[in-house]
């Protein structure tokens, strides 16, 4: 499978992501589903020896260097520095890797980040959310708007000003949406501003807090709107998006997260960490880890594989995850390789997609601005 | 207590048990099993007789059943009825083959519709009736109240009402004395040819047809050669046996003997209700037979899979081999695809019909709203039946179009008067007659239009009245009226399935409800989509679909594809659920909503 132009125009060739998991945080967010841990602090140093382990026995099955490294969660800056910065050293690295960490804003205090940078981190992810306390209380979310003024400005005396990113949520129950101008505004106006944010539309997961309560379940039209601002204020400041929640001042792109878009390889550590490795005949294979980090802790120290599922992915399934994460991107797809084209004119019609000619690789679909809000819409269509 | 297998004739009873609704005649059946020794304790359950599933988790009797008992010297053929409206058929049937009625009444309710229509019955086809005010065991039970009703409204002597509780069973004996006091013994002619009444019969899978017999005149004897009078067809029995209520075999029934027969029938059509049996080699008259009920209510039933079609066939082919009641046709829709347009007795006859469909051969079926049949009378003089909406002639070929009527009489305490007037005159009935059965009771008597009931007509009575209202109705005649055909459109396409033929007054209110129910139903597509009700090409209601503008932007974290693309792949078998109409994507379950009757 050719790699899509923007990854084969870098110079180190599609890559090979590391992607670890840090599966605590101090306080669990009323809408988070992912696999972390409020409640077992004192498994982290077990846990982080348990990480080097499991790379340990990778590096040994000769994993090839890594072209990008994210630490996610959870709240990987929950992690002793010394502790974080031992598990990086342990993944090997080609040239001019970047290296992500994922942080509260509370948590950039200058010897922290001065840590991080010496061992290799060259961008940070900020998770923001909002910067309205109303919102972040209704989100279950306890951090003060004022902190993240504070974490921009270490950021930039940490030389991580150029390439830091920001992390938002839209659409809870009591966001007007003068609030979330307002959160727009003050992260495109912290100091230095971040290269690149990230934009989620709040989801109702079962089995949260926040999905129980259909009460503050998100409006799709008041995010649909909310969505189309902050796309307008980014665009007006510079960023262009280049997947559905993304965007970035030029140069600035999450290499790791364009990976897993463009069908790339990658391998996780940690619990409930997904690993992706290309097999012959155009296949390929997905596996997980256990999802609990007592469990992966047990089994990392007998020596035991801590793979808890997998998933092996023949072309057809590849077909339609090229098809599903390739529209999310700027690049769109090529319409060569739409499963069925059938509706095409109907997305057309109603102004969902566009046709343009890519770099000498055919004509590609790509998302309009309407059409990224209906994206899984368009993508069952051309699924057939 | 061994049964008498050859009763001499003055020693035989043959009683119907009637009643309204729920007034216990099943349970007054228990008891009788009891007290004369024909099922021992060990084996009674509740409702013994109501063998059907759905009669016993619904808790009513659906069918006729029979089953002969002995009591002090007496052969006493006892037959459990329905009292359900839309099963008055297996009453009349049943009182065909009877000297005499037990007519229970709830002595904490009092007569009701169908107490009412059952005696009538009774009294028609010369019966004697013998009255009891059962479930005296009740607190609220008010036996002398209701004594007094039953005299003034029945002309039965207050002092001859007797007081049972089926449930405690008190009280059953003497019934059962007066039974054999009161009712009169069989006549009939053990040497004259044979005339045998058959008043039911069902399939059964091994045994073919089981008939119901009453005989009239003569002898019914195994080995005998039959001739079906009505079917026109000979057959040699196979089997005769009485229930006691298990199948016991018998030499042969005289006159006044009910029973039943076994003659390897494969079709009930042979063997009808009202048919009647005699010796092919000494044939004689037909007894007078009764006219096999006709549908009422009709609607559309259509798989949910395409591909279950040939399944849905094959399950109303056997269906109807038991309930020759049910009639169906094949029928098309754009929107449903292929199906049969169906008939019933009733509303309840129809939903028991769909749930034993859907129950006994594992169908899921979608169902259109219930509609009567209509009779349009066109500009060419000819006159054409109208079952379907889809059936219904255009306006310029219409000269006028008739609608069947009801005759419906409510019973009620007096105090709901003004409002049961109020919501007949809505429905368009006129008001036939008005009696007071008593100071607090009310008889009244409506000519209405059995689309106007078939609509939410019982509902609507029950709740006005706090259920305390009863219904019975019967066919009365038909009458051209103002009625128009409602199309329904989605994006400007029509949608056959929700078309339907309603009087003028009610199409905009019609129009309106339908196009409310389905914007909710709807779900939002990726352009407006508007809803129209439409008469005759005029928009009389319109609602808007708006379009979509986003759906669930997934946040693919760590890698976790495999989630996103299973989401996927879940809404992708979603929408193969769908029904296209032009390019509105219609999940089944809004069709199914959508056509539910109001609740
Ligand atoms: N307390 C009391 N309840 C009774 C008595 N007789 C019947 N019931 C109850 O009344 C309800 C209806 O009884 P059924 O015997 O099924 O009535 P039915 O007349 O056969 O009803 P359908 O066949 O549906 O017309 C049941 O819940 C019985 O238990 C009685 O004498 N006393
Ligand atoms: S900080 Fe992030 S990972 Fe932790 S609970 Fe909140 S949303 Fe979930
Ligand atoms: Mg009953």
């Amino acid at each position: 499978m050719a790699a899509p132009p923007f990854l084969a125009s870098r110079p180190e060739g599609p890559g090979f992501g590391v992607y670890v998991h840090v599966p605590f945080c101090a306080r669990r967010c009323d809408y988070c589903a992912f696999a972390t841990w409020d409640d077992r602090l004192q498994l982290v140093p077990d846990y982080c020896a348990a990480v080097r382990a499991e790379i340990a026995r990778a590096v040994g099955e000769e994993m090839p260097l890594a072209t990008s490294v994210f630490f996610g969660g959870g709240t990987p800056s929950l992690l002793p520095p010394d502790q974080l910065v031992a598990i990086l050293d342990a993944i090997p690295r080609g040239e001019g890797s970047e290296v992500t960490v994922e942080c509260n804003p509370e948590h950039a205090e200058p010897s922290r980040l001065g840590a991080w940078r010496r061992a290799g981190v060259t961008r940070v992810s900020l998770g923001v959310q909002s910067l309205s306390t109303s919102v972040l209380d209704s989100l279950g979310r306890r951090h003060d708007p004022g902190s993240v003024r504070w974490a921009a400005r270490a950021l930039g005396d940490a030389g991580l000003g150029g390439s830091y990113s920001v992390d938002l949520i839209f659409g809870a129950v009591g966001e007007r949406p003068a609030d979330w101008q307002a959160t727009v505004a003050g992260v495109l106006a912290l100091d230095p501003p971040p290269a690149h944010v990230s934009a989620y539309g709040l989801i109702a997961e079962p089995g949260t807090p926040l999905g129980s309560d259909p009460a503050r379940h998100p409006d799709a039209d008041d995010q649909a709107d909310k969505y189309l601002a902050v796309d307008a204020a980014l665009a007006s400041a510079g960023y262009s998006w280049y997947e559905i929640s993304n965007w970035s001042r030029p140069g600035a792109t999450c290499r790791h997260n364009q990976l897993y878009w463009a069908q790339g390889e990658y391998r996780g550590f940690g619990c409930a960490a997904h690993s992706h490795r290309l097999a012959g005949g155009g296949g390929a294979r997905r596996w997980w880890n256990v999802r609990t980090p007592e469990r992966y802790i047990r089994l990392v120290g007998r020596g035991d594989d801590p793979a808890g599922g997998e998933e092996l992915l023949g072309p057809d399934v590849r077909a339609v995850e090229a098809l599903e994460l390739g529209l999310r991107t700027s690049e769109g797809v090529a319409v060569a390789e739409v499963p069925s084209a059938g509706q095409l004119g109907l997305l057309l019609d109603l102004g969902l997609v566009s046709l343009s000619r890519g770099e000498g690789a055919g004509e590609r679909v790509r998302l309009t601005l309407r059409g990224r809000l209906l994206a899984t819409e368009v993508t069952l269509r051309l699924l057939g | 207590m061994t049964p008498d297998l050859d009763p001499p004739l003055d020693r035989i009873r043959n009683l119907a048990v009637v009643a309204h609704v729920d007034h216990g005649k099943s349970t007054l059946s228990d008891r009788i099993l009891e007290l004369t020794g024909a099922v021992d304790a060990r084996e009674m359950r509740e409702q013994y007789l109501d063998s059907m599933d759905i009669e016993r988790e619904r808790g009513i009797t659906i069918k006729a059943q029979n089953v002969r008992v002995t009591w002090k010297g007496h052969t006493v053929h006892l037959i459990d009825t329905p009292g359900h409206v839309d099963f008055g058929y297996e009453v009349s049937r049943s009182l065909a083959a009877c000297e005499g009625v037990v007519l229970l009444v709830d002595a904490a309710q009092g007569i009701e519709a169908q107490t009412l229509a059952n005696a009538y019955q009774a009294l028609e086809h010369d019966l004697e009736i013998v009255a009891a005010l059962n479930k005296i065991d009740l607190p609220a039970a008010d036996p002398d109240r209701y004594a007094a009703e039953i005299e003034k409204v029945l002309g039965v002597p207050a002092g001859e009402i007797l007081r049972i509780s089926a449930k405690t069973g008190q009280g059953v004996a003497e019934l059962l004395d007066a039974v054999c006091e009161r009712i009169p013994p069989p006549r009939g002619d053990p040497s004259a040819p044979l005339q045998g009444l058959v008043f039911d019969s069902y399939y059964d899978q091994y045994r073919g047809v089981v008939s119901s017999v009453r005989v009239v005149n003569g002898r019914l004897g195994a080995g005998a050669r039959l001739r079906f009078v009505q079917a026109g067809r000979t057959h040699d029995v196979e089997e005769i046996g009485v229930r006691l209520p298990a199948a016991t075999l018998v030499d042969a029934l005289g006159p006044g003997e009910v029973g039943y027969l076994i003659a390897g029938i494969k079709d009930v059509a042979e063997a009808r209700s009202g048919e009647t049996v005699t010796e092919a080699s000494r044939p004689a008259e037909p007894l007078a037979g009764y006219q096999d009920p006709k549908p009422m209510v009709f609607c559309g039933l259509y798989p949910v899979d395409g591909d279950e079609l040939s399944d849905l066939r094959e399950a109303l082919e056997k269906l109807r081999l038991n309930d020759a009641s049910v009639t169906y046709q094949p029928e098309t829709s754009g929107a449903l695809g292929f199906g049969f347009r169906c008939g019933f007795l009733g509303l309840l006859h129809m939903e028991i019909v769909r749930e034993r469909l859907e129950r006994e051969f594992g169908l899921s079926l979608i169902a259109t709203a219930p509609s009567v049949e209509y009779r349009a009378h066109l500009t060419d003089g000819s006159v054409v039946e109208v079952h379907n909406p889809s059936e219904m002639p255009p306006p310029q070929k219409l000269e006028s179009i008739e609608e069947p009527y009801l005759q419906a009489t409510i019973l009620s305490p007096t105090e709901y008067t003004g409002t049961l007037m109020e919501l007949c005159q809505s429905r368009r009935g006129e008001m036939r007659r008005i009696e007071y059965l008593g100071p607090e009771r009310l008889e009244l008597v409506y000519r209405i239009p059995l689309a106007e009931v078939v609509m939410d007509f019982f509902d609507a009575l029950k709740s006005r009245t706090k259920g305390y209202a009863s219904l019975d109705y019967e066919p009365a005649d038909w009458e051209a009226a103002d009625l128009v055909k409602i199309d329904v459109l989605l994006n400007g396409v029509p949608v056959d399935a929700f078309s339907a033929i309603v009087h003028k007054s009610q199409a905009q209110d019609y129009g309106r409800r339908m196009t409310e129910k389905l914007r909710e139903l709807i779900p939002r597509q990726l352009f407006d989509v508007p809803i129209q009700a439409a008469v005759g090409g005029r928009m009389i209601a319109r609602e808007t679909v708006k379009a979509k503008r986003k759906d669930v932007l997934a946040k693919c974290y760590g890698g976790d594809i495999t989630r996103k693309r299973k989401l996927l792949e879940k809404q992708k078998e979603g929408k193969k659920r769908m029904k296209s109409i032009g390019r509105v994507e219609v999940p089944q379950e809004a069709f199914i909503q959508a056509l539910r009757l109001e609740e």
